[in-house]
């Protein structure tokens, strides 16, 4: 196995142009130390500016206490030497799938990436482990502007977009995650979208974790320039093992003036990855932010997109669903800033657990005081499949304008026998029942998805259910 | 001479729920093309009768048989009875929410009827000449499961699977308390459509007379305390009519039933 000697070799040839071939395949070793975040920083050939913002949010990561709430104990158990912060398995990003290696592509096809962009997709990146094996973005669309790079590609291309945006809305202080993402973050996605263009198909990243004791730090970073719209759809997995991997995202979104972002996420990490991310987005005047958040998946998920209402007339929507089965904790929200007039916000969230999982709704709603006649609507659902499980609210609002119209709605609710009963005697198993009434909770949900993911999803969910009642 | 097995046969039928003895040994036999009621007061046990038959997990059998052409019902879970072709008309249908009725009927008639018949023209067909007959909008199809619904939507919702699922055996339970006369000769013309001329049989459970004139039963079984007490053609529905319940009373206590 390549160890760092090999890696700094490597490192050594890409300063010099990092044409090897045979240098493929680049693993560092366990654990995290300056040098490693500097030897990522230098494997990329990055900018002064990168290395240093990188180093430093190191340092901060290292100070930073662990936070008090959400799971601390699992938080707590996350053993941050065994993981592994940077590995390399293509040669770099292709165009063309058959460009990517054998074991890879299948992966791929496995997962339906390349079906899917033939058939309703603008673009596709395909992340393994640290970095995009695959990238293509529909020609016209390239043709009218749209930029949809990996995150490395941006920041050699565009490095004064990046250098502009990168860390503006999360700072790498934020928390002590986003300070993990900034010190060794590598992929994601960089797309930035000229006035008026409406990208009309969605544009799609999927993020594959395959190895062992992984750590994967995606970094995305959207502009949707005025009057311009664009749908991200993102997708995870990962094999599952007996030991944890990591994956802490950072992604910035920039809604221009009139401009429209939905981001949709998928999450279905296989139960052994951490999955901690911070999602932020700023809205201008009467722009939209949607963050459509499924977290099927994962061990420990700590997740509340935000947006910022920082113009008038902006518009944030966070719709999410989180299933927490046996042995997960899904610690999911949202926040909305109200920092302008006249700006509206809804949030809805779904959760469901079964097996002793655990769900947990977070969400913080502001309103500044000189924001006038604002909207704000919170609507939380908790579905529990069994005695042992468990769901929780924390939901925060500070309004300091009297003008705000607020709704908040909270509900928890048990699948009850004469429901199940009901769908029995039309035919239905029990675990059939089971799986329609689970779909039907989550439903407002799916309805906002692509058809292809929503057929998806409430395939995964009947799974879930399978053998559930005995 | 043998003959055809009976649609329903219930015999000697002791059940309860909760320790409780509700039924106390019902005999009833329903022959293919067969309409029957059953009638009694509230507490009597017809919804319990009507549990039974479709196998809810909460009611016990002490004894006795429930046979669905000769089969025994009481082994089967209430889905395999479903696809056997029992149906339970529901008094208290379930809101699913989130579930969308075109999904729900869909998925159903592929449970009970199998995956082609819920496929194509001819399910769409069947599925709108049945709201035709029920006079409901299209766009009920897309509304949830019972979630909001009236109690009359409820109810003709109920007729309206009772018709596209084609049961052999359609058990409808109080499906005309709450009904305005309009909505009674509704729901009737559905039960009517999907029972009269297919071979099929239904068991109406209701203590009212009104949807009885509107849906001829060929026999009248009436329950009280747990036992049948009397069974008569539809002559017997205009006696209970005009000289109520404590007409039975009165007898059953003369024969030493109740």
């Amino acid at each position: 196995m390549p160890t760092n000697q090999v890696a700094r070799e490597a490192v050594g040839d890409y300063k010099a142009g990092w044409h090897d071939p045979e240098n493929s395949t680049v693993r560092f070793d366990f654990g995290l130390s300056e040098q490693i975040v500097r030897d990522i920083s230098a494997i990329k050939a990055e900018p002064q500016w990168m290395t240093d913002i990188r180093v430093k949010a190191f340092h901060h990561f290292m100070e930073r206490p662990m936070p008090t709430w959400g799971s601390t104990e699992l938080l707590n158990s996350i053993k941050f030497d065994e993981i592994c912060y940077f590995l390399r398995s293509g040669e770099g990003t292709e165009k063309d799938w058959d460009d990517v290696p054998d074991d890879i592509r299948n992966t791929f096809d496995k997962l339906g990436i390349p079906e899917a962009e033939q058939k309703w997709l603008s673009g596709v990146t395909a992340q393994y482990e640290s970095e995009a094996v695959y990238h293509s973005i529909r020609e016209d669309l390239e043709k009218q502007g749209v930029i949809f790079l990996d995150m490395d590609s941006g920041l050699r291309e565009h490095e004064d977009i990046v250098k502009k945006y990168f860390c503006s809305i999360i700072p790498y202080q934020d928390n002590k995650f986003s300070a993990l993402n900034t010190a060794v973050w590598s992929g994601g996605s960089f797309i930035y979208v000229p006035k008026g263009v409406h990208v009309e198909m969605p544009v799609q990243a999927y993020f594959r974790i395959n190895a062992k004791n992984m750590g994967q730090f995606e970094r995305t970073l959207i502009i949707a320039d005025e009057g311009s719209s664009i749908h991200y759809v993102e997708g995870c997995t990962a094999p599952t093992y007996s030991t944890d991997s990591l994956h802490s995202a950072v992604v910035e979104l920039f809604a221009m003036p009139g401009a429209y972002i939905r981001y949709t996420t998928i999450q279905n990490w296989s139960n052994n990855v951490y999955n901690l991310v911070t999602k932020r987005g700023v809205a201008h005047e009467n722009s939209t932010i949607e963050w459509v958040d499924g977290n099927i998946g994962s061990k420990l998920t700590m997740k509340y997109p935000a947006v910022i209402l920082k113009g008038e007339g902006s518009h944030a929507e966070v719709i999410s669903v989180a299933y927490a089965g046996e042995g997960m904790h899904q610690d999911a929200g949202a926040k909305v800033h109200h920092l302008a007039s006249n700006t509206t916000s809804k949030i809805l969230s779904k959760s469901i657990s079964k097996d002793g999982g655990r769900g947990s709704y977070r969400g913080m709603v502001t309103v500044s005081k000189k924001a006038d006649n604002c909207k704000v609507n919170v609507v939380c659902d908790a579905l529990i499949l069994d005695e042992q499980s468990r769901s929780d609210t924390y939901p925060t609002m500070e309004i300091k304008n009297p003008s705000c119209r607020c709704e908040h709605e909270a509900s928890v609710s048990k699948v009850s026998d004469d429901q199940l009963f009901y769908l029995m005697s039309r035919g239905h198993s029990e675990n059939e029942a089971l799986a329609l009434i689970v779909n039907g909770f989550f439903e407002p949900f799916v309805r906002e998805l692509p058809m292809e993911y929503a057929v998806e999803l409430n395939q995964l969910m009947a799974l879930e259910m399978e053998g559930s009642i005995g | 001479m043998t003959r055809e097995a009976p649609l329903l046969e219930i015999r000697g039928l002791h059940a309860g729920i909760n320790d409780t003895q509700i039924l106390k040994g019902i005999d009833i036999t329903i022959n293919p093309g067969e309409i029957h009621a059953i009638m009694g007061r509230n507490g009597s046990g017809k919804t319990t009768a009507a549990s039974i038959i479709m196998g809810h997990p909460d009611y016990k059998v002490e004894q006795g048989d429930v046979l669905l052409s000769g089969e025994n019902l009481l082994e089967l879970e209430p889905w395999e009875r479903a696809r056997k072709g029992v149906f339970l008309c529901f008094q208290y249908p379930q809101a699913i929410p989130g579930l969308q009725v075109g999904n729900f009927l869909r998925k159903s008639v592929a449970s009970i009827r199998g995956e082609e018949a819920a496929k194509g023209a001819g399910f769409r067909s069947t599925l709108k000449d049945a709201m035709d007959t029920l006079n409901i909008p299209r766009s009920f199809l897309s509304r949830y499961v019972n979630d909001g619904f009236s109690g009359g939507e409820k109810k003709r919702f109920e007729i309206l699977q009772l018709i596209i699922l084609q049961p052999k055996l359609a058990v409808l339970d109080e499906t005309d308390s709450g009904l305005d006369i309009d909505g009674i000769r509704i729901v009737a013309a559905g039960i009517n459509s999907a029972v009269r001329g297919t071979g099929s049989g239904a068991l109406i459970i209701t203590h009212y007379s009104r949807i009885l004139e509107h849906v001829q039963p060929d026999k009248i079984h009436v329950l009280m305390e747990g036992r049948i007490v009397a069974t008569g053609g539809p002559e017997l529905a205009t006696q209970l009519e005009e000289r109520g319940y404590e007409w039975l009373d009165s007898k059953a206590k003369a024969e030493g039933l109740a």
